[in-house]
């Protein structure tokens, strides 16, 4: 077990954001709330899957809606208590534990104001090693866990128990229910014991996205290319460097679809990237091949910061960096690439893993 | 037609220009700002005004860039005492006003916050009813203890009306004169930076009452009788009634009144601005005649605010960058330290030991400055080596800021402009115009008014194109309203964003519209 101070939260939100590839919204009010939990309640404690018990019953806090929402309607902050509370009474039991579904934006942060309030420890490990769009899409669904029993609150003090026959009903009917509900709920989602977590999740992703944001932050301190720093930690790859000279955005069932265009410049000069997001980025493709594609990671880094972009925040003009890296090996299963390869997302090609399709490109050179 | 006087502030110097009525410079001058900036801004205006001697009855309009809101906040200075009031209960307690605010900023301000009952959701349904005696209560407990108010509503950028209504009622309890800032004026959706914005604004009203009096005085003893105009960060001016009304609105104008500037003197709508100082050189983009704003959020005394910035790209190229290589061993390389306003005593043309990029171009004959014959000794391939290298860095920047592969104007301004040659790649041409030392106070007694809005826009009940017109007709209106001759008003920036995670298809709309001065 260790303890997490403020510098640790200002770091996971940066390298959370790295991680959420373009999605998951700005974490800045999530951010808030986590350092305003620990003014209150002391450092926040975080264990490893190796300290986690068996028997621990562990519930994953989350908010769900649009991220737009979030920082106008700010939460009344009971909203994810009424939630966990409510489960608790529901399932008959106290949450022992609580953990991130996903290492992006908002969602990095919600449970670390959980844990930090409740004084119970929060989890170094997630179920997206990212961020994705919809809630069957978490290494968890993969293992078989259902959602359900879930709890989504408002600030009115609304509660809702879904109970539902698959991970994409709750989906369906979760989303509808948040939009009524003004447009951003919190949920406390998947309840599972620490022995299903063990085996479905992904480890060490809370220091990971510390390291990342620890990196950036020291790399201007150190006079290194922050870029280079994030690439190292992650093993990633750098695809692309470029500037924004088109963006296309549609609303799609709830989701933003569209695309950006960046035209390269320095090494890049004379190539062109297009980049496929769907709230995330899904799909890169340099001069017309696929150079990197979902359940793999794409990241646009300012190229002078380091700092992430998120597909909200793409502007004409950004100048960025265009990282690919490598996603955990459960989304590299059959039912992995099923739930999030790129058909899924509707797009006409197989997935093929990200270094090979570097090693590819590059031969091809 | 009447003539202009403009003016504006910086950090070392207070310029000052007069504009005929046909806009040409007739008149110029940079005096030191000083610590109080009034008193500098009269010299400065004293300065010009000799120019021109009896020509000065023809000013008809005033235009000031000026620092004073900035350097309140800064120096914690001469701020009101703010009651707040947000309204979005249950929602929104979980981050209380000013948090993350410095303690002493805090104490400056008071600080006084209630939050009561009320707001909007997204799609302009209430969160809860607005509770007018929570509201009542608030104002009388503030009573006695605070000088402004600033009022933040949930969704107030969808619906002003709970804050229209929490604004009558401070005129009920705490009396008429008490001045309001309500957030739906101010900025756009973000509950805490609008929030942080509103709350500096209230606290800025005594600072912006005394600036728009001491100029006003200052035009006075100078027998000037003409309209008052402030500028504000976007480009775009104000009137003193508005000025005194939304202060905040005049932090950080002078990187906005440089880019106006220099376009308007180089007459281009779209171009790249390229500034050239002593330590570093500033490139900008100019999109229909405004400056392309950066998506970062703008801080302001700590305060993190939902104010923009022109997108700037600094580079370490100026009339001062250390050259290494020509005149002693080792690789040929340029700055990025400078002497920077030592050139006069250090740089080798001017008798002193450190060879500077300006002693590189007078040694290649491109520029006639200080003494050439201190270069005699320097080997021409090597100089020529450093020059292409200004070039190539340059050129990089100017690639970068692009957003298409077409050739663009490019404007060069600034005292070390003399760095550069006429011909740029990835520019179309290279203007560089006369006065464009005084640009800033140029942009700021040319700027236009204009009207902004935010909203968000269910597509259910309409089209994409029905919003975007819908929050066009709004934006050309607050534009009348502010001041602009309604045929002159062109939409100047529109951008479309759909919500993220969220069915229903709604999109949040911006549109800025801006016009001439209505003379």
């Amino acid at each position: 077990m260790r303890l997490l101070d403020e510098q640790a939260i200002e770091d996971i939100a940066v390298g959370a954001a790295v991680l959420g590839t373009g999605g998951g919204g700005d974490p800045y009010v999530g951010k808030l709330m986590a350092l305003q939990a620990l003014k209150n309640n002391g450092p926040i404690k975080m264990i490893t899957l190796d300290e986690l018990d068996d028997d621990a019953f562990v519930v994953p806090t989350a908010m769900m809606g649009a991220p737009t929402v979030l920082v106008e309607k700010v939460p009344s902050g009971k909203e994810i208590f009424n939630s966990v509370h409510n489960l608790e009474d529901y399932m008959g039991k106290k949450i022992d534990v609580t953990m991130p579904i996903e290492a992006g934006g908002v969602n990095s942060m919600i449970p670390l104001a959980v844990a930090a309030s409740l004084g119970i420890p929060m989890i170094d490990a997630d179920g997206m090693g990212r961020a994705f769009p919809e809630l069957q899409m978490v290494t968890f669904h993969l293992f078989g866990v259902s959602a359900c029993p879930m709890l989504v609150s408002d600030e009115k003090g609304n509660s809702i128990v879904f109970k539902t026959v698959c991970n994409q009903w709750t989906e369906r009917i979760a989303r509808a229910a948040c939009s009524e509900m003004g447009g951003s709920v919190m949920d406390a989602i998947y309840p599972m014991s620490g022995a299903e977590v063990k085996k479905a999740s992904i480890p060490g992703i809370v220091t990971l996205t510390e390291e990342i944001g620890k990196g950036i932050r020291e790399a201007k301190e150190k006079g290194k290319s922050p870029i280079d720093v994030v690439l190292e930690i992650t093993g990633g790859f750098e695809i692309f460097k470029g500037k924004v000279v088109d963006i296309v955005r549609k609303t799609q069932g709830g989701f933003v679809r569209g695309e950006s265009h960046f035209s390269g410049i320095d090494e890049y000069k004379g190539s062109s990237l297009e980049l496929n997001f769907q709230n995330e980025n899904l799909v890169a493709i340099v001069d017309g091949k696929v150079a990197c594609s979902t359940p793999d990671l794409i990241a646009v880094l300012d190229a002078e910061t380091g700092h992430p972009i998120t597909t909200e925040g793409l502007r004409y003009g950004a100048r960025g960096v265009i990282i690919a890296m490598p996603c955990h090996e459960h989304w590299r299963t059959e039912i992995g690439i099923e739930t999030a390869g790129p058909r899924y997302f509707g797009y006409d090609f197989d997935y093929t893993p990200v270094e090979e399709l570097v090693a590819k490109n590059k031969a091809g050179e | 037609m009447a003539y202009r006087l403009g003016i504006d502030v910086g950090g070392t110097n207070t310029d000052a220009v007069v504009l005929n009525d046909e806009l040409e410079v007739i008149a110029s001058t940079k005096s030191a700002t000083t610590e109080d900036v009034m008193s500098g801004i009269e010299n400065a205006m004293k300065a010009v005004l000799e120019q021109i001697g009896d020509e000065r009855a023809r000013i008809g309009y005033a235009m000031l860039g000026t620092t004073q809101a900035t350097n309140a906040i800064v120096e914690r200075k001469h701020l009101n005492k703010v009651g707040i009031i947000r309204i979005g209960l249950p929602a929104t307690e979980a981050i209380e006003p000013m948090c993350g605010w410095s303690e002493d900023l805090k104490a400056a301000i008071g600080g006084q916050s209630y939050l009561v009952h009320g707001g909007h959701e997204f799609d302009g349904r209430e969160i809860s009813k607005l509770d007018e005696d929570e509201i009542r209560t608030a104002l009388s407990k503030m009573k006695g203890q605070v000088s402004t108010v600033a009022i933040i509503s949930v969704f107030s950028p969808v619906n002003d009306s709970h804050e229209l209504r929490a604004q009558e009622l401070v005129k009920e309890v705490l009396g008429e004169e008490v001045p309001v800032s309500l957030s739906s004026e101010i900025g756009s959706i973000g509950l805490i930076e609008r929030e942080n914005s509103t709350i500096l604004n209230a606290a800025l009203y005594d600072v912006a009452k005394k600036t728009v009096l001491g100029f006003k005085e200052a035009l006075n003893h100078q027998n000037i009788s003409a309209k008052i105009y402030l500028g504000q960060n976007d480009g775009t001016l104000m009137n003193a009634d508005y000025a005194v009304k939304y202060p905040v609105l005049t932090i950080a104008c002078g990187p906005t009144n440089s880019i106006r500037g220099a376009a308007y003197l180089a007459g281009f709508e779209d171009a790249l601005v390229v500034d050239v100082g002593g330590t570093t050189t500033d490139v900008g983009v100019l999109q229909r005649g405004f400056p392309r704003q950066s998506s970062l959020a703008v801080e302001i005394g700590g305060v993190r605010t939902n104010f923009r910035m022109p997108d700037l790209i600094s580079l370490g190229l100026g009339g001062g960058t250390i050259v290494r290589g020509v005149d002693n061993a080792g690789e040929i390389s340029v700055g990025p330290d400078s002497v920077g306003y030592k050139l006069t005593q250090e740089a080798r043309i001017f008798g002193g030991n450190t060879l500077t990029t300006s002693d590189v171009v007078v040694a290649l004959g491109h520029a006639d400055l200080g003494d050439a014959s201190y270069l005699k000794d320097l080997e021409s391939s090597k100089l020529e080596e450093v020059y292409q290298k200004m070039i190539e860095m340059t050129e990089d920047v100017i690639d970068r800021m692009k957003t298409s592969a077409q050739p663009v104007p490019v404007i060069l301004v600034g005292g070390g402009s003399l760095l550069l040659p006429q011909t740029l790649t990835g520019a179309s041409e290279v203007a560089k115009p006369e006065h464009f030392e005084v640009a800033n106070a140029i942009g700021s007694a040319i700027a236009q008014v204009s009207g902004e809005i935010e909203k968000l826009y269910s597509l259910e009940d309409m089209s994409r194109a029905e919003a975007v017109e819908d929050a066009k007709a709004l934006a050309i209106s607050d534009a009348i309203e502010a001041g602009a001759e309604p045929d002159s008003i062109e939409i100047v920036d529109i951008e479309d964003v759909p919500l993220a995670y969220l069915p229903g298809n709604v999109t949040r709309v911006h549109v800025k519209a801006a016009g001439n001065l209505r003379m």
